[in-house]
């Protein structure tokens, strides 16, 4: 009897390495990802219950792929060095901390400080991030579909966030270097982050992340973009009379 | 850290479930404070029955006798409910002024927990899941209930200390933070004739909630005015008779999470708490804004 070519997504289904957390523990879940070696054919893991646990992946250092089916606690995907790891669900505080490299989705919102000092990677948020998104990002690129909270980018160095939607007070307080785009309205703007003229050069980085990110059906020309004025990187003697 | 949990239930099928829910909830944020734990349920009103919910470091010599005592000094009949160290004392709503007042004297030693038409407090020292057992959360019925795990950090760790905290009648409230302007705001209180049993912030913004409720103000009302005269951290969970709210300072950095069908309102420190709620997969799912009053009312 000639066999039933199985579909696509069943066959890869069947490669993937699954996890349930209703049977194994977190610990046992993530030695298992800290194992995978270079060259490892179990590039595709699935992890299912995860019902709030916190720390789910974190410190995966290999490009593999993981796909964690339902909402996650506190740092989701902390430390991912090259890890494709999608959540299906919503994320708890600090997801993707300190990213290095590799990618995280969202597929619902994110609590606090999603991409907190992430120093590279792309994080994609499909629904709204709280408060202090992109904090202190040294790197990172952040691609939220819809807003941002209040505090976002605080003391942001380096890397790119864009909001499609609104950004809530006091965005970018503080900043360095970091590239802020977003499309809707902003709440505030915190100290020493202003409004800035969209070059072509911007249009062009803009357009490619939000390539990298599946956004389809927004254009880079519908943002602005926000960043460092510079004036407190150095003391300015006239306010000493404040301290 | 400290973990607080809180349901409103609109589905009356559920009411039976309440405790067991709850108790559940709280159970899984057990690793956000191991020190005490504590659960206010309000079942129905009945407009006829009061209940004031005691607690007595030496609950076999205080509670033996209690009932007929009580009877006895108010006029009016009097029922005792013991649940290890706590109990429910049941009586006329126009006696529960003059069993207060009789148990200082009757029983030094007994500490009131709360009072009310609808709400029962127990609280200790303990893991929750202790606590739950200790006092068989699981099987008690209502229509809400609040709930809290506390790590300590601005008083002792005492049965007093523990969360719920209730200052007025049927009201209570749990606190995942700390107040920084405790002091001045119990000092303003008790100038205007509030009274305190612990050293707690938590207990002074209880009673800032009271207080405003008893010149009028709504829960709603009274929850906005936290946002004004409250400094500190704070996401706070709050009971009424008929109603249950929330609110979280500016800053927001406690973390909260709330869940709604058609069967209920929740609340959770984390998702964690929310996962074993029925039709949770499809419910929405949210977390609060800052400096934002939430409020549901029967």
């Amino acid at each position: 009897m000639p066999a039933t070519p199985m579909p696509k997504a069943h066959r890869e289904q069947g490669h993937a390495r699954v996890f349930d957390l209703a049977e194994q523990s977190l610990r046992e879940l993530n030695q298992a990802l800290h194992q995978v070696t270079p060259g490892s054919n179990e590039t595709a893991w699935e992890v299912l219950n995860p019902k709030g646990s916190h720390s789910v992946a974190v410190g995966v250092d290999h490009p593999i792929s993981i796909d964690v089916r339902g909402s996650v606690g506190y740092y989701c995907a902390g430390m991912n060095d090259g890890a494709t790891i999608t959540v299906h669900g919503s994320a708890g505080p600090g997801v993707g901390e300190n990213m290095m490299s590799g990618s995280i989705v969202v597929k619902g919102d994110a609590s606090q400080y999603a991409g907190a000092t992430g120093r590279g990677g792309l994080l994609v948020i499909e629904g709204n991030a709280s408060s202090r998104c992109g904090i202190s990002m040294k790197g990172i690129d952040i691609v939220v579909h819809g807003n941002i909270g209040h505090m976002s980018a605080f003391m942001a160095q380096s890397g790119n966030l864009v909001v499609l939607g609104d950004a809530g007070d006091a965005l970018g307080d503080s900043i360095y270097e970091a590239r802020l785009f977003v499309r809707g309205k902003v709440e505030s703007l915190g100290a020493d982050c202003i409004a800035k003229e969209m070059r072509p050069e911007h249009i062009e980085l803009l357009q490619g992340l939000l390539d990298k990110a599946g956004v389809t059906d927004v254009k880079a020309s519908e943002f602005k973009r926000y960043g460092s004025a510079r004036k407190l990187y150095n003391f300015n003697i006239d306010n000493a009379d404040a301290y | 850290m400290c973990g607080i949990v809180g349901l409103f239930l609109k589905d009356k099928t559920l009411e039976p479930k309440l405790g067991a829910m709850l108790s559940e909830m709280l159970i899984s944020l057990s690793d956000r404070g191991p020190d005490s734990a504590g659960i206010a349920i309000y079942g129905a009103a009945t407009g006829n029955e009061a209940k004031i919910t005691v607690q007595s470091p030496k609950p076999e010599r205080d509670f033996r006798g209690l009932d007929v005592e009580l009877a006895k000094a108010v006029g009016a009949p009097v029922s005792v409910a013991v649940k290890s160290t706590h109990a429910v004392i049941r009586t006329t709503p126009d006696k529960v002024d003059a069993a207060r007042e009789a148990l200082q004297s009757l029983r030094p030693d007994i500490r009131i927990m709360g009072a009310g038409e609808a709400v029962e407090i127990y609280k200790e020292v303990g893991l929750p899941a202790a606590v739950v057992d200790r006092f068989d959360v699981r099987s008690m019925t209502g229509t809400h209930g609040i709930g809290h795990t506390r790590m300590a950090t601005e008083s002792a760790v005492t049965t007093m200390g523990a969360h719920p905290f209730s200052t007025g009648a049927d009201q209570c409230l749990v606190h995942n933070g700390s107040l920084s302007n405790h002091n001045n705001v119990r000092r303003e209180l008790v100038r205007e004739g509030m009274t305190f049993e612990t050293e707690n912030d938590t207990e002074v913004a209880a009673a800032y909630l009271s207080n405003r409720m008893a010149h009028g103000k709504n829960l709603g009302e009274a929850l906005e005015g936290t946002l004004s005269d409250l400094d500190g951290f704070f996401t706070f969970v709050v009971g009424t008779k008929n109603g249950f709210g929330v609110v979280r300072d500016p800053i927001a950095c406690k973390p909260a999470v709330m869940a709604e069908t058609d069967q209920y309102v929740a609340f959770g420190s984390e998702y964690r708490a929310l996962t074993k709620l029925p039709g949770i997969d499809n419910a929405r799912v949210w977390e609060p804004e800052p400096a934002t009053v939430y409020f549901w009312e029967h």
